[in-house]
């Protein structure tokens, strides 16, 4: 903050953030926050807690669980949930296959199928407003959708019907069984999400640093060898120094090559990168031009 | 890059080839902005269409619908930065229909550029462009003559574009107007001055959007604090705490300060304005704050602070400019709505419609019966409570409103108070 009221662009962004949060918790009867444990739902949290200090955060959080996870980032959820003293939800994928909500798919990945467990939990709780860490700049479906965002009874995304959004002024109004998708972050790009975590100290798990993993290569990008991605014939593994840019299911989730250890380092490294950030980790991406429209028209965050 | 760049955001406005798409690719590429993939994927689909050239409108058409058919339906949002600024761009469809889209880029826009095809000229649509600009009161436009390289770089052609522009923008009002020669595909004046213009003696695009001062654009006269949510911990370690907190929606406030409450009318001092970084010795728009008073009031969300010498109105009946937003119904006198206005949120009845506007020619329509999608005109309102309103000039955060239909919950206008009694 300088005086000349003028407002830096971390700030700015902290303080619609904050305003989000405060409307959402002002006219919503549910809402619920969803926490992977991944660098943007971490700094929801960090959002929402100053957006409520000196109160406690005044919902429960949720995270859908894969079963795939980088043990580095259950860890950092369980430890960050209990600082907080917030309730978690966890929305188990395993169960909602053994229950026959849904069906393994045959690459293994459970990126698409965790949506139908998201919505079934989300319906159970009676949710009605689910804030969600997507950014605009991340890919060009999200470049389009509102913050607040509408989702009918079956949590579907129209993008031809989406509320005009003007000014600050949001329209949380839904009938029973219709929720709003919430996204705070909408103009935060992935460069103020680490310039954030430097400025306010934020913790992350490890495996956004640089460090030495086993690694194999697929399709062009590096996966960490492990019980989720297990190398086929040809896919030697070897020894890397790596980092993670982004958090998913870890069957789909590829690491970079980095030797940024530090938050400066990583902040210097995303200021000159020519790849966006699901370009280079996200396999589920690139399946089609339209894989995250169709994605979000199903309910997917 | 430094923490301490501010941030600007601009709605882009143009009508259909006047080379929008080209001006954002030029600046994202140009500010390193597009990325590797992005690029290749563009590059591939491209090739897939069977496009001539690399199409860069496939940036920013981000909807199945919108590549198949080659056209924007939606406002898109783009992100770049320079070492001076982050830019946020609003960019928004131009064609006839999309009105809508054009008012909602720009209700929460700093600076405006609408472009022009400097062999056309002003066309109707340039014309609606600039009028939404400034009905929104952005408070900066920009005139951006682009295709300067198709008419030879001419300044006698650029002086004429300026000067009839300058003539429409007369009947407007625009706050603060500045017209620039570009090339969008060659990049003239887009980063750097042109050689190929030397007669020009202005800055170039980027050099103005880092540069144009944007931070007394606020109003820091009015203090206006709409009160969003009620901050009360009941711990034992905050047992007493009671915070009010919310946005400043103008003027500057200070601990010490008396202040006012509305609808209450009581009056009573900031004892503290908290964050969780600790108190503040001032908060200003747009920052989010908790503030704490000297004395016990009943207050809640809804509720305004304001000065007692300096409050706004806080009226029932409202007249106000519309933009009518919805494909569905149309808003006819009688109507009942749901207002949302600052943190408050009234019923509102629809007592008269004034006139439409016709926003090529400025023609009003007086006693048009209703409005439809697009349209946009001067209504009547009456409402359930009162609203603690300024004009829309005066604040565009308490000045403005949007109307939501109560059957189908969804948002039917914009409003913009042009007074209130």
């Amino acid at each position: 903050m300088t005086s000349n009221y003028r407002l830096s662009q971390l700030d700015t962004l902290e303080a619609e953030a904050i305003h989000i949060f405060r409307e959402v918790a002002a006219e919503m009867q549910r809402p619920c926050l969803l926490f992977s444990g991944g660098k943007d739902s971490i700094v929801m949290l960090r959002l929402a807690e100053k957006a409520f200090a000196p109160a406690p955060i005044p919902f429960p959080v949720m995270h859908v669980d894969t079963g795939h996870n980088f043990p580095e980032v259950l860890e950092f959820r369980d430890k960050r949930v209990a600082e907080l003293g917030v309730q978690l939800i966890v929305a188990s994928v395993q169960e909602g296959i053994d229950k026959g909500l849904v069906r393994e798919e045959p690459n293994g990945s459970r990126n698409r199928i965790q949506t139908p467990v998201l919505l079934d939990a989300a319906e159970k709780h009676k949710f009605d407003a689910l804030f969600g860490g997507a950014r605009r700049d991340e890919e060009k479906a999200r470049a389009k959708e509102r913050v607040f965002s509408f989702r009918d009874e079956f949590g579907q995304w129209d993008p031809k019907a989406q509320r005009p959004e003007l000014w600050s002024l949001y329209n949380g109004r839904v009938h029973l069984g219709e929720s709003i998708r919430v996204f705070p972050l909408s103009n935060w790009t992935e460069l103020d999400i680490w310039q954030y975590i430097e400025r306010e100290a934020i913790e992350i798990p490890s495996i956004y640093f640089a460090h030495r993993r086993e690694v194999f290569l697929r399709d062009g990008m590096v996966f960490a060898a492990n019980e989720f991605a297990v190398p086929r014939d040809g896919e030697d593994v070897f020894t890397a120094t790596v980092r993670y840019r982004t958090v998913g299911d870890a069957t789909l989730t590829a690491a970079v090559r980095s030797e940024a250890d530090t938050l400066p380092k990583i902040i210097e490294e995303i200021a000159v990168t020519r790849l966006t950030e699901r370009g280079a980790t996200r396999g589920d991406d690139k399946v089609s031009d339209s894989a995250m429209e169709d994605r979000k028209r199903e309910g997917y965050f | 890059m430094g923490h301490d760049m501010d941030m600007l955001r601009f709605a882009t406005a143009g009508s259909v080839d006047d080379g929008k798409s080209t001006l954002i690719g030029r600046l994202l590429y140009d500010s390193k902005a597009i990325f590797t993939d992005q690029l290749d994927a563009v590059e591939k689909t491209s090739r897939d269409r069977g496009d001539e050239y690399t199409n860069l409108a496939l940036l920013t058409d981000g909807l199945r619908a919108e590549r198949e058919q080659g056209i924007t339906i939606d406002v898109a949002y783009r992100y770049f930065a320079t070492p001076k600024r982050k830019f946020i761009i609003a960019d928004t469809p131009g064609h006839i229909q999309y009105t809508r889209n054009m008012v909602t880029g720009a209700s929460t826009a700093d600076l405006a550029i609408v472009l022009v095809d400097a062999r056309k000229g002003l066309v109707e649509q340039s014309r609606r462009h600039a009028f939404l600009v400034t009905l929104l009161r952005v408070p900066h436009l920009v005139l951006a003559v682009n295709k300067m390289d198709l008419v030879n770089h001419s300044q006698e052609r650029f002086e004429e574009i300026k000067d009839e522009f300058t003539a429409f923008a007369a009947k407007l009002d625009i706050p603060d107007l500045t017209v620039i020669p570009i090339s969008a595909l060659h990049g003239d004046n887009i980063v750097t001055r042109s050689e190929n213009m030397p007669w020009y003696d202005g800055q170039s695009l980027l050099h103005h959007l880092e540069n144009v001062h944007v931070a007394s654009d606020r109003n820091l006269v009015d203090v206006r604090f709409p009160v969003q949510y009620v901050v009360r911990p009941q711990s034992a370690t905050h047992h007493d705490y009671r915070g009010y907190a919310g946005t400043v929606a103008g003027g500057v406030m200070k601990p010490g300060d008396e202040v006012m409450i509305l609808p209450s009318g009581f009056t009573t001092r900031i004892e503290a304005i908290d964050t969780a970084d600790g108190p503040v010795d001032e908060a200003f728009p747009p920052m989010s704050v908790v503030v704490r008073l000297a004395d016990e009031l009943d207050v809640s969300r809804g509720d305004m602070i304001c000065r007692p010498h300096n409050a706004p109105h806080a009226a029932q009946d409202v007249e106000a400019m519309i933009c009518w937003m919805d494909e569905q119904a149309r808003i006819e006198p009688g109507r009942k709505y749901a207002l949302k206005h600052t943190t408050r949120n009234v019923r509102a009845v629809v007592r008269d419609i004034q006139y439409r506007l016709d926003v090529n020619t400025l023609h009003r329509d007086e006693a048009p019966g209703h409005l439809a999608l697009n349209e946009i005109g001067r209504i009547t309102l009456r409402t359930t409570q009162p609203l603690f309103v300024d004009e829309y000039r005066r604040n565009r955060s308490t000045g403005g409103f949007i109307l939501v239909d109560e059957g189908t919950n969804r948002t039917v206008a914009a409003g913009i108070v042009v007074q209130a009694a």
